[in-house]
């Protein structure tokens, strides 16, 4: 049986139990809502205005510089794997293709998309 | 004897002559047995969850010249089962506007998000969920699960704190995911393989003293990941009052404060796995598969317990100076780390392991000496430069 079936399985009873303790808990909670207690909570005082609003541009450019980031770690692993067995010429290019890495996080550091603005 | 060194397969055995004899198909027995396997892992799992939370406030007193939880049972041992009767019966209010479906999803992804990771742990030799060949890419894909369930949380709840907390948690979690990264990559450089069962048997010599400074990086970054002090930028309880999970209550909050343990004691457990050799110690995990358990266990605790150590002594730091600190230091002191390691391995490959050890150990001090000397020669400059400017503005 492909070992993948077990990972399935896992993915099925790791969701079934946290939903079972909530399933639990809401057999068993008491149910007396009121158009008070139900606001969003803010400090104690009333709600004002909507929560989904445009928001700090700063957080995106983050996400973005990771995004490179973490697609080119995918590559690295198949060479970290092979490593062993390829020797040095295959350790040099993988340290060119790090140090490309390494001036894009440069290119962005000058650029000054890592400052908090 | 043989039970005790395989407890696990002698029982599988006997339950599928229980089953053949019933006449159940073999496919079908064997999906049914390994259900009983990962229920019965997960179970346990949640009993040392129950734990953690005793544990954890009970460590947290002590720090604070506190007794901790002393009432509920001998020295509050019954404390975290009375909270569950607590978080049972508590109500359970849904704040308006919120996105029902994703706000009731996400509790149960973060707690699945652990408890699915799992299922790559070598408990032991022979007690083993799932032999991927791809283990560590697994570890990272299925953490990916509890960043969604946070933004997911944050967002679907209405709340402009669980909103603001949702938003800086996976901004420092996405930042801290690239040194984590680059530190699992050197443990798969060593033993050659990306699966978890094959880098624990490759630890003759503990990775650590391969690699010291990697696994000090790995264990900042896995706190940041885990949205612990002092990178608790998702609920800092002082500022977002309870950050992504402010608007949950009842046994949805339950599910997010026992993912967080649990989470924190798995990283525990994946740094001892990665780099202090797993559930290996001097021959121990061959005489029985339950003295394994009980090795990787305690290392995992010793792991957990630095966790909380940090987490308890250190102040929280800022948004800014957190992500400053991850792309100007970690990131590139990672990323030269996994170079001169790369370099280093393929340079003393044919060496013997007195040198291998010994030059690797040394590359690593090396490299942790130049980057802390070149931070305080940048930081000495940027002081400098902030005095000459306030000197300047005190002459104007």
């Amino acid at each position: 049986m492909s070992s993948w079936v077990y990972v399935g399985l896992f993915f099925l009873v790791g969701l079934i139990i946290p939903a079972g303790a909530i399933s639990a808990a809401w057999l068993l909670r008491p149910r007396k809502p009121n158009p008070i207690k139900q606001m969003t909570y803010e400090c104690g005082i009333e709600t004002v205005g909507d929560s989904w609003v445009q928001f700090k541009v700063q957080y995106y450019i983050f996400a973005l510089v990771f995004l490179v980031f973490d697609v080119e770690t995918v590559f690295l692993f198949p060479w970290a794997v092979k490593l062993g067995s390829l020797g040095m010429f295959a350790v040099i290019e993988g340290i060119i293709f790090i140090l490309i890495l390494i001036a894009g996080l440069a290119y962005a550091w000058r650029k000054g998309m890592l400052e908090w603005v | 004897m043989d039970f005790l060194k395989d407890p696990l397969q002698i029982a599988a055995n006997w339950l599928f002559g229980i089953l053949a004899g019933w006449g159940v198909a073999d496919l079908w027995a064997q999906v049914l047995i390994g259900f009983l396997g990962i229920f019965l892992l997960i179970a346990l799992l949640m009993v040392v969850d129950i734990l953690l939370v005793w544990v954890e406030r009970k460590v947290v007193s002590r720090f604070q010249s506190r007794i901790g939880p002393n009432r509920v049972g001998p020295f509050g041992l019954i404390q975290p089962f009375a909270d569950i009767i607590k978080l049972l019966i508590k109500e359970d209010t849904t704040p308006e506007g919120a996105d029902r479906a994703l706000y009731n999803l996400a509790p149960v992804l973060s707690m699945m998000s652990v408890l699915i990771l799992w299922a790559v742990v070598p408990l032991a030799p022979t007690i083993l969920g799932v032999d991927l060949n791809i283990g560590v890419l697994y570890i990272i894909g299925a953490g990916a699960i509890g960043t969604l369930s946070i933004i997911m949380a944050g967002w679907s709840s209405n709340n402009k704190y669980s909103l603001l907390g949702a938003f800086r948690e996976v901004a420092v979690m996405l930042s801290f995911e690239i040194p984590m990264l680059t530190m699992m990559l050197i443990p798969t450089i060593f033993a050659g393989s990306m699966g978890i069962a094959a880098i624990t048997q490759a630890q003759d010599v503990w990775f650590f003293f391969l690699a010291p400074l990697a696994v000090i990086i790995f264990l900042i970054a896995a706190i940041a990941e885990l949205g612990r002090a002092p990178f608790d930028m998702g609920e800092a309880e002082s500022e977002l009052i309870s950050g992504y999970n402010i608007e949950y209550s009842g046994m949805k909050f339950g599910m997010f404060y026992a993912g967080e343990l649990l989470h924190a004691f798995t990283f525990g457990s994946f740094w001892a796995i990665l780099f202090f050799g797993g559930y290996r110690f001097f021959g121990l995990e061959k005489v029985s598969a339950f003295l394994a358990i009980a090795v990787l266990l305690f290392k995992a605790f010793i792991g957990y317990w630095i966790i909380m150590w940090v987490k308890y002594t250190l102040l929280r730091i800022r948004i800014d100076h957190m992500l400053i600190f991850n792309w100007k230091f970690l990131t590139p002191v990672a990323f030269t780390l996994l170079m001169v390691t790369a370099f280093m391995n393929a340079l003393l490959a044919a060496s013997p392991t007195w040198l291998y050890v010994g030059g690797m150990f040394l590359s690593n001090v090396l490299v942790a000496w130049i980057s802390l000397e070149l931070a305080r020669f940048a930081a000495h400059k940027e002081r400098e430069k902030t005095e000459n400017t306030l000197t300047a503005d005190a002459r104007r």
